[in-house]
């Protein structure tokens, strides 16, 4: 499948109809998810006959297109009973038989019962700021524990350091494969302009 | 929720030690035709805790001739892979729910999403 095909896929995909602030329910855009997804496959092969996991899957758009690029199996793991009734129906819109959905909190998850039973895990974590300090890092813990290979995340730009450093603690190798400008749609009301672009890091985790 | 997720899940209830295998209560189980790829379910046997996976497709009514003890060679056996291939991805509980096996904690399975949320107490 070539990126613009997945990506004009991805864009049938539909996401939240009421973004919940505590929750940090922003969508990751078509555009971005079909990147992420295309470089993982392609450069990578983490996701062709693969057990992948998507952490705070929301909508699904992550999961969905890794079914599509042929996983073995892609779990989505949410807490929002809203979003999964929403990848429940985008899942069937696209018939997908390769997802399969659970409704869990990952900050209360004990990972070590999931030792590196997945090959791959992807997510678009909560980046962590207001209410959620600290919540990127506690799903990128999960995350690398609970996989065999490699996890795919985004993060702000800003904390790379942060990460950097805590992936040095962990004895895990980490790479920036992308910067991307992620444009934040104003989804919430104490959001004055428009939209607003942050700089968001697409990072790979790997075992070394 | 298929039996390939049903085969990692454990209930973290507070006190609880041995959250696994959780029993499956069904109500509605449904079978959905999914591509064979028999590499992929041979990567998968090694991981699989086996006496859960065949406890499982037998509380579902779905065991049928699968066999109690991992036969050997399976990798050339596609016979065997295709009946791991059903109960693993095909097979899939809709609705009833996940019992942890020692508090007795019932996890709701609703529109084949299982909730393993816990209340602040049970965390």
């Amino acid at each position: 499948m070539k990126l613009k095909e997945l990506e004009s896929c991805l864009q049938q995909v539909d996401t939240f109809e009421e973004p919940k602030i505590l929750l940090e329910q922003y969508p990751t855009s078509p555009h971005i998810a079909a990147c992420m997804l295309y470089t993982i496959h392609n450069t990578f092969d983490d996701i062709e006959g693969k057990l992948v996991a998507d952490f705070g899957c929301g909508c699904g758009v992550l999961s969905i297109g890794a079914a599509m690029l042929d996983a073995g199996l892609c779990v989505g793991f949410e807490i929002d009973e809203d979003a999964l009734e929403i990848f429940r129906r985008n899942a069937e819109e696209f018939e997908l038989s390769n997802v399969d959905l659970l409704q869990c909190d990952l900050c209360h998850l004990e990972a070590e019962a999931y030792g590196q039973k997945f090959d791959t895990v992807i997510m678009n974590p909560p980046f962590g700021t207001k209410h959620n300090q600290g919540m990127d890092m506690k799903f990128l813990r999960a995350a690398l524990t609970m996989s065999k290979k490699a996890v795919y995340s985004l993060h702000k730009t800003s904390t790379r350091e942060h990460i950097q450093k805590k992936a040095n603690d962990w004895g895990v190798k980490m790479e920036v494969i992308a910067e991307l400008r992620y444009d934040l749609p104003a989804s919430y009301r104490f959001h004055k302009k428009k939209s607003v672009d942050i700089q968001v890091d697409f990072l790979r985790f790997s075992k070394t | 929720m298929k039996l390939l997720t049903h085969n990692m899940l454990t209930s973290h209830v507070k006190g609880v030690t041995k959250g696994y295998p959780l029993l499956i209560k069904a109500t509605e189980v449904k079978v959905n035709e999914v591509d064979f790829n028999p590499k992929f379910v041979c990567r998968m046997i090694p991981k699989l805790e086996w006496s859960a996976l065949v406890q499982a497709a037998d509380q579902l009514g779905h065991r049928e001739d699968l066999p109690g003890e991992l036969v050997p060679d399976y990798e050339k056996n596609e016979d065997f892979l295709r009946k791991v291939h059903r109960v693993l991805l095909e097979v899939e509980v809709i609705e009833g729910c996940l019992q942890c096996p020692e508090s007795g904690r019932e996890f709701p399975i609703s529109r084949g999403i299982p909730n393993m949320l816990l209340n602040e107490d049970e965390a």
